[in-house]
């Protein structure tokens, strides 16, 4: 298909939008800066995530699983391989797993592949434990020379991807294979979809994005491990910023992560033993107040505007 | 009779101890409207599910000229030329009418993609009486425009083989007649079709050959008016006192 005006602006704007984002580290170099990290993210965790279960209404959460693979993949080869090779390899990683475990779950539905894909973070930190406590190792030290500028630079390149891959997807056959499927599996099925491959295809992306953001991410820790490379409150953050925002919309994820980012900064720096709570209560307020999320609130808000405009 | 574009051999259907369908044989001919008739429960459906690869045979074979495609899964017997409606109709909910048509035509049996599809889509709509319904939301459909939106949708793919579970039921007289007018020409189009259906007034118009079935198993075939007739049918719809 070819662009319209409208795209052409669209994508102008984003482009304009992401240079600015692009000259934090100029303005700032501490508190600010570190916000922006954890903002880029969680738009590329949460944007990546919501292309997958926005359409297929599979929850996942195996985001941890991904995440943590990524960062033990720059601590095992920070030492040997260049940064962007090792980002480029996570992802590769990170793809093939997704397709593994999409292979072997993607055939079950609603809560047992909830289940399954937040026993499989488990899985593999437990894996990895096991590993290092036989070879007496306890964890990896990261040295890098990248600064947090770098990390906020490669984090924001990777969110850019993130957007223009989804934006190319939902105008795609997949993407649309994918709503079809999440609206009538069989109704997908008798129209000629494989659905099987499609929800496999798409699900490497999230799979490859978490892995590449835990790449970039390791050298901020300096010291990993497993139990914070695997931690699985990421995955609940990712599906609670992408539901508040909406994962209807590409730029859904965005609107719920940038609120969240800050509740939890403050909450975090106020009350720092009542984040699990926060997030407990951000995931109620979505489910009762907001099952949408924010986009589904501002479709309505403009349906109502429209339709008084009618009368 | 002509080459068979559809045959059934000794299709069985399982579902533990029941056995929904019992050795089903019948062939189907180029062009030809085959009639699947029978009391409910009598596994009509069943029958329509096990060719389009809904269901799984438990024993048989479905060939499609002459190529085995039972076992194959449902997309690809799509691809092959063979498209449905359901019973219950079913549509995609996120979709507006005209979507929902494109939806059919993207990836099946021909397969058409951005504006040729949208083009498309738009010209089906029309044939199936839809004109300028396109951007609708479904919710703003009566019964029979979404029945009709469902058929648009199943043309889409431009299919060899029709398979149209009760897409006439529910329908009233003046609605009838013009579904009826519809199905004869998509089978002068040179479409094959074969109707799960109950309504009388359009098997005998639609028809050329009916398949009639009781407990799994079939009863009787031939035109409308012999089978309608059938000592054996009568007893299945009735009962033993009328036959």
């Amino acid at each position: 298909m070819s662009l319209t005006a409208t795209d052409i602006r669209n994508l102008c704007l984003s482009a304009l939008a992401l240079g600015i984002c692009a000259l934090l580290p100029f303005g700032d170099n501490g508190y600010w800066l570190g916000l922006g990290v954890t903002i880029a993210m969680f738009t590329a965790l949460a944007t990546s995530w919501a292309l997958f279960s926005g359409p297929t209404h599979y929850i996942s959460l195996a985001t941890a699983a991904f995440f943590g693979v990524g960062t033990y993949v720059t601590g095992l080869g920070i030492e040997t391989l260049p940064f962007w090779a090792l980002v480029i390899l996570a992802g590769g990683i990170g793809a093939v797993l997704a397709a593994l475990v999409g292979l072997a779950t993607l055939r079950l539905s609603g809560v047992y592949f909830v289940i399954f894909t937040l026993g499989l973070a488990e899985l593999v930190r437990q894996a990895i434990t096991w590993v290092q406590n036989n070879s007496g190792q306890k964890g990896l030290y990261v040295l890098t020379d990248l600064d947090e500028a770098g990390i906020y630079w490669w984090l924001l390149g990777l969110t850019a991807l993130v957007l223009l891959g989804g934006w190319m997807i939902g105008r795609s056959r997949l993407g649309f294979a994918l709503r079809i499927i999440g609206d009538d599996e069989t109704v997908a099925a008798h129209s000629g979809i494989n659905t099987a491959r499609a929800k496999v295809l798409l699900f490497m992306v999230p799979g490859a994005v978490a892995a590449m953001t835990g790449a970039i991410l390791a050298p901020r820790y300096v010291y990993i491990e497993p139990s914070l490379a695997f931690a699985p409150i990421l995955s609940f953050q990712v599906v609670i910023m992408a539901l508040l925002g909406g994962a209807s919309r590409l730029w859904g994820p965005l609107v719920g992560v940038i609120p969240f980012t800050f509740l939890l900064e403050a909450v975090s720096s106020n009350f720092p033993n009542q984040t699990t709570l926060v997030i407990g209560i951000a995931f109620l307020v979505i489910v009762y107040l907001l099952p949408k999320g924010f986009v589904g609130l501002l479709d309505a808000v403009l349906h109502r505007i429209n339709k008084t405009g009618a009368v | 009779m002509a080459s068979s574009v559809l045959s059934l051999r000794g299709v069985t259907k399982r579902f533990g101890g029941l056995v929904a369908v019992n050795a089903m044989d019948f062939d189907v001919a180029e062009r030809e409207v085959v009639g699947l008739l029978g009391p409910n429960g009598s596994g009509k459906s069943t029958t329509l599910n096990l060719v389009s690869g809904a269901l799984p045979l438990s024993s048989g074979s479905v060939s499609l000229w002459g190529s085995r495609i039972s076992g194959l899964p449902a997309q690809t017997i799509n691809r092959k030329g063979v498209s449905r409606t359901f019973q219950l109709v079913r549509l995609l909910a996120s979709m507006n009418v005209r979507e929902n048509v494109v939806a059919g035509a993207v990836f099946g049996h021909r397969r058409r993609w951005g504006r040729d599809a949208y083009d498309h889509a738009e010209m089906l709509l029309e044939k199936v009486g839809l004109g300028g319904k396109g951007d609708m939301a479904l919710g703003q459909l009566t019964y029979i425009d979404t029945k009709r939106v469902e058929l648009a949708r199943c043309l889409a793919s431009d299919p060899k083989v029709l398979l149209l579970d009760e897409w006439l039921a529910g329908l009233n007289p003046t609605e009838l007649q013009i579904g009826i007018t519809l199905i004869k020409s998509l089978r002068d189009e040179g479409r094959t079709i074969i109707l799960v259906e109950h309504v009388m007034d359009a098997i005998r118009s639609l028809c050329d050959r009916c398949v009639v079935m009781a407990a799994g198993a079939k009863i009787a075939q031939g035109t409308p008016s012999e089978v309608l007739s059938d000592k054996e049918v009568i007893r299945a719809y009735l009962g033993d006192d009328d036959a």
